[in-house]
């Protein structure tokens, strides 16, 4: 065989593959060099910057929540509990595909179509390398199954957290609050950095007016993670600060009786210590379950509180204003002696209605079967009969502007400054008011109008309450609080202004006759006195839905029930030393005597009852 | 043939070398060999999260490639060349088969299922067509000639297109430096050099366009700028500098390489390891082990020296520089100044077939290292 082997020269064919070689050895220690260079400028040049860079990487400060403060009533009971809730959590830039885990994580538990919306509405405002929840209150099952898988469920997390519980549900829905997840608006308000630990904050009632004392300070731990995010250890930690704990007035028992007695009834009690202006018992009928809302709350649920004709989310207490009806003419009664437009001995006759000069219509009496209350109705048969007629006269001779700028004194037509977000002010018409709000001059058909509650005047129940403790006390005018002690720190009752100072026989004239209206046979709310061993004072009122015209009667079998008149009542007790004071409302009750006056009769036992048995406990001591 | 066969009937001399002689083992060559091979499983135990699952089985893959290799040097060089055309024409036929028949993962049909094991035709294909192209140009005239230049690279791109079309760009381009690299120490000349440099510049436009998928363009693309996609293509060759940087001159430690303990460091234990080195042995950790290769390769360029065949020396030669271009390209991807191609760090990365593989090739330097020396270049 012949080939080119034959005819090559050996000695040849080895220099070129030296010389080959050694070109080819050069070029290799070149390339080496270059690449030794990169490691040298990694590893020396910028060794700072990696290692910087490195430990980025790794460890992480990781915000630690704080426990939110705790809400106690006056007895020491829990109104707002926190619960460790076990949340299920995903970090999306640590899950290689998030639909695939999603679906995963479904086919393990449950998981409905609303939690991934609401998951997908969160992931959305996140902030990087943030867990975005998906479900919240895992069970101890749930969180097993996810323990078992979490090696293929990369980027998924549980954590345990404590979160707001309300143990009496309803109950306290209204004057508590509740809290809820941040949301867009709130978390462009709040500080970040205070709010990194937590997901959650005070939406309304104390929860929201007390935040920053609830709240409490984030702590920070130093994590190493690995670069799935799970945590290896804890290098470094600061732990937080608790938030402030709070006792409040409120005094559940009375709560209970009070939610209670309003049975499916549309309405608002407030129950004040006169001593202290202190709120005992806050009632908005219906009511709701402010639990559902501490994890958002779904769709279907929050459609039906929204659309229920019943309005259960609206707070009744401290944002329904209602006409206050009788419920202020022993306040117009006080005025009017106080002012000198009436005297103690002064009475009229009433035959039932009420013409004014120069206007053709006259004003009804609505309190008395036709023919009035008679003659000789002086201001203590007008309280207790409740006659129109005496406070139509008395009302023009008085005036507008001294029923308003006392009225005000008493609480009415402005905020009362209770320590809770929301309050409406209410109306107490005057001059002013009619000019800025229907540019019309004021009429002396106003000023009647006004005198039985009725035209433009606005209470809520909140201002009821407190125009009758303040009426009880002979005119110390304390802020309704609901806050009795910040962090064991007792808050002090606050003068809003100087009392009142009105002559003794004026007051003692008033609440004899609210006294009256209870426990004498012809008082409007004699019906609760049975019974008794303590006295109450009170004043019955109907504020009208619709305005009936002069001549026809009004008659509730002709009209809806969502037009009947709201029954209202105001109380104190008890007499000999004044200590709770009431206002309330029952919507479309139509009798304060019937509908209202019982619901504060309940309560009112039941605050004398526990009174006893204090100070049948001090006693023993 | 009479003429070698009488040479090999003849004791070699050097008593001291005695020993390596009777089982054709070249001592220095086997020495590095063992030494990387220990380190090798060293930084493996760390890099795969402290396994012996891993280290264990690499284990067995050294020894079985440690056995591949002694078999391999018993055969003399001649039998080598004589039936270098065989094993290219089984690597060629497996690797068409492969592409009707294949079966692999991530969308490349790399594998052949044999049933009791998974067989990689592309592999062979490493020491194949080295052997195949240094045997056609071995018994041609030196330096190549146009028609035989043609030829050879026919040889070379069949097989490397058929890689290609796999898709395994790093292994093909891996096997057609390595069938050049023959060409190149043939003796090719001067004008074919330049015009194959130009031919080749001219071509990386087309290659962008009409050969190149769109991942491996991607891979160019993340390593001009890393920082473009941080989670994606670009997190790689983030973390793997991160780690090679942040290890320093002295390193972290064995095993307290944050990157790669944490899991921050992708495909740690394979094309990834040398990450892992550099961050828990820093600088010194790199210089060492490239030392160590360094002597490697030129233990190997002196086998190759020494050769007596035209074959052996172009088989051998070929042999190093294709062992030092798989060191090049992987320390260059993994630290970023080449894109990321599929190339492992030889005799690191953990990896059963390419380690036998790698251990035929030595088989072979071995076997030409100790074959009958009529004339001894010393060094």
């Amino acid at each position: 065989m012949i080939n080119d082997a034959a005819f090559s020269d050996p000695a040849r064919d080895r220099r070129i593959f030296t010389g080959r070689l050694l070109i080819a050895g050069l070029a290799a220690i070149v390339l080496t060099s270059i690449v030794l260079y990169r490691y040298f400028d990694l590893q020396v040049t910028r060794h700072q910057d990696f290692a910087t860079h490195s430990d980025n990487n790794r460890v992480h400060v990781r915000p630690a929540a704080p426990s939110r403060g705790l809400i106690y009533d006056r007895n020491g009971e829990l109104l707002a509990d926190n619960r460790p809730s076990y949340s299920l959590s995903i970090i999306r830039e640590r899950s290689e595909d998030l639909e695939q885990l999603l679906l995963q994580i479904s086919s393990l538990i449950d998981i409905s179509s609303d939690d991934i919306e609401r998951f997908e509405k969160r992931l959305k405002r996140r902030k990087p390398y943030e867990h975005t929840p998906l479900r919240f209150n895992l069970s101890e099952q749930e969180r097993g199954i996810l323990a078992v898988n979490s090696y293929r469920l990369d980027g998924a997390e549980v954590t345990a957290r404590l979160t707001r519980f309300y143990p009496n549900g309803e109950l306290f829905a209204h004057v508590i609050g509740y809290v809820g997840r941040i949301n867009e608006r709130e978390s462009q308000q709040i500080d970040s950095v205070a709010y990194s630990g937590t997901d959650s904050i005070g939406k309304i009632g104390l929860e929201k007016y007390y935040e920053d004392r609830l709240l409490g300070a984030v702590g920070t731990e130093h994590v190493e993670t690995n670069a799935r995010g799970r945590v290896m250890r804890i290098l470094e930690n600061v732990s937080p600060l608790p938030g402030t704990n709070l006792t409040v007035h409120l005094d559940s028992n009375l709560q209970r009786v009070a939610h209670k007695a309003f049975k499916d009834d549309r309405g608002a009690l407030v129950a004040i210590d006169i001593k202290t202006g202190g709120i005992l018992s806050m009632v908005s009928a219906p009511s709701y379950d402010p639990n559902l809302f501490v994890s958002g709350i779904s769709q279907t649920n929050y459609d039906q509180l929204l659309q229920s004709s019943d309005r259960p989310l609206f707070d009744r207490a401290i944002r329904g204003q209602y006409p206050p009806g009788s419920t202020i003419k022993p306040l117009f009664g006080l005025i009017g002696l106080h002012n000198n437009s009436i005297s103690m001995d002064y009475s009229i006759e009433d035959p039932g209605y009420f013409f004014m000069e120069g206007i053709e219509r006259p004003w009804r009496d609505h309190n008395s079967k036709r023919g009035g209350h008679g003659k000789g109705v002086d201001l203590a048969k007008a309280i207790i009969e409740s006659c129109d007629v005496f406070f139509y006269k008395m009302s023009v001779k008085t005036g507008i502007d001294l029923l308003s700028s006392y009225s005000e004194m008493f609480g009415l037509g402005n905020l009362t400054g209770i320590d809770m977000p929301g309050e409406r002010p209410g109306i107490m018409p005057s001059r002013e008011w009619k000019q800025g709000a229907k540019q019309e001059a004021w009429f002396n058909g106003d000023t009647i109008n006004v005198s039985i509650g009725q035209g433009f005047m606005l209470t809520t129940p909140l201002q009821l309450a407190v125009m009758s403790a303040r009426i009880a006390s002979k005119g110390k005018l304390l802020k309704p609080q609901l806050v009795k002690s910040i962090d064991g720190v007792a808050t002090q009752p606050v003068e809003v202004r100087e009392s009142i100072n009105m002559s003794d026989e004026y007051w003692d004239y008033v609440h004899k006759a609210m006294r009256d209206v209870v426990h004498s046979p012809r008082g409007t709310a004699k019906g609760i006195s049975n019974g008794l061993n303590y006295e109450i004072a009170g004043k019955t009122g109907t504020a009208q839905v619709i305005s009936i015209s002069a001549e026809d009667e009004y008659d509730s079998s002709k009209i809806d029930k969502s037009q009947w008149d709201h029954a209202l009542f105001v109380a104190f007790a008890p007499m000999d030393d004044p200590q709770i004071a009431v206002g309330l409302i029952v919507e479309n009750g139509e009798h304060g005597s019937s509908a209202a006056a019982p619901i504060a009769r309940l309560v009112i036992d039941e605050y004398m009852k526990s009174k006893s048995k204090q100070s049948q406990i001090i006693a023993n001591n | 043939m009479y003429t070698n066969d009488f040479v090999r009937r003849m004791q070699s001399p050097g008593g001291e070398r005695r020993h390596g002689r009777s089982l054709h083992m070249d001592i220095p060559l086997l020495m590095i060999l063992i030494a990387l091979c220990i380190g090798g499983l060293l930084v493996l135990y760390s890099a795969s999260g402290q396994s012996l699952f891993y280290v264990k089985r690499q284990a067995l893959f050294m020894l079985a490639g440690f056995a591949a290799m002694v078999v391999v040097a018993q055969f003399p060089v001649r039998f080598w060349e004589r039936w270098a055309v065989l094993f290219y024409c089984i690597g060629l036929i497996s690797l068409v088969v492969v592409l009707f028949f294949g079966v692999g993962a991530k969308g490349a049909q790399r594998w052949l299922d044999l049933g009791l094991t998974r067989f990689q035709p592309s592999e062979l294909m490493k020491v194949a067509v080295p052997m195949m192209v240094s045997a056609y140009l071995g018994k041609r005239y030196i330096p190549p000639r146009f028609t035989h230049i043609l030829a050879t690279l026919a040889l070379i791109l069949m097989p490397v297109l058929l890689i290609v079309k796999q898709p395994d760009l790093g292994t093909a381009i891996l096997i057609f430096a390595s069938g050049c690299f023959v060409l190149f120490l043939a003796g090719l000349r001067k004008r074919y050099l330049i015009s194959a440099f130009l031919m080749a510049l001219a071509a990386i436009p087309s290659l962008w366009f009409f050969v190149m998928r769109d991942y491996q363009k991607q891979r160019v693309l993340t390593l001009l700028s890393p920082e473009d996609d941080k989670l994606g293509a670009g997190w790689n060759i983030i973390q793997s500098t991160t780690a090679i940087g942040s290890g320093g001159l002295n390193g972290k430690g064995w095993t307290l390489g944050t990157q790669s303990q944490l899991n921050f460091l992708p495909e740690s234990h394979t094309d990834f390891i040398i990450a892992v080195l550099a961050e828990e042995f820093g600088l010194i950790g790199v210089l060492t082990l490239c030392a160590a290769y360094l002597l490697l390769i030129g233990r190997c360029m002196v086998i190759a020296l020494n050769s007596q065949s035209q074959f052996g020396r172009l088989i051998a030669g070929s042999l190093s520089l294709t062992f030092f271009i798989y060191v090049f390209v992987n320390m260059s991807m993994v630290s970023g100044i080449l894109p990321v191609v599929g190339v492992p760090l030889p005799l690191i990365s953990y990896g059963g077939t390419a380690i036998v593989t790698l251990f035929l090739g030595f088989g072979i330097l071995m076997a030409i290292s100790t074959e009958p020396k009529r004339i001894r270049i010393e060094l």
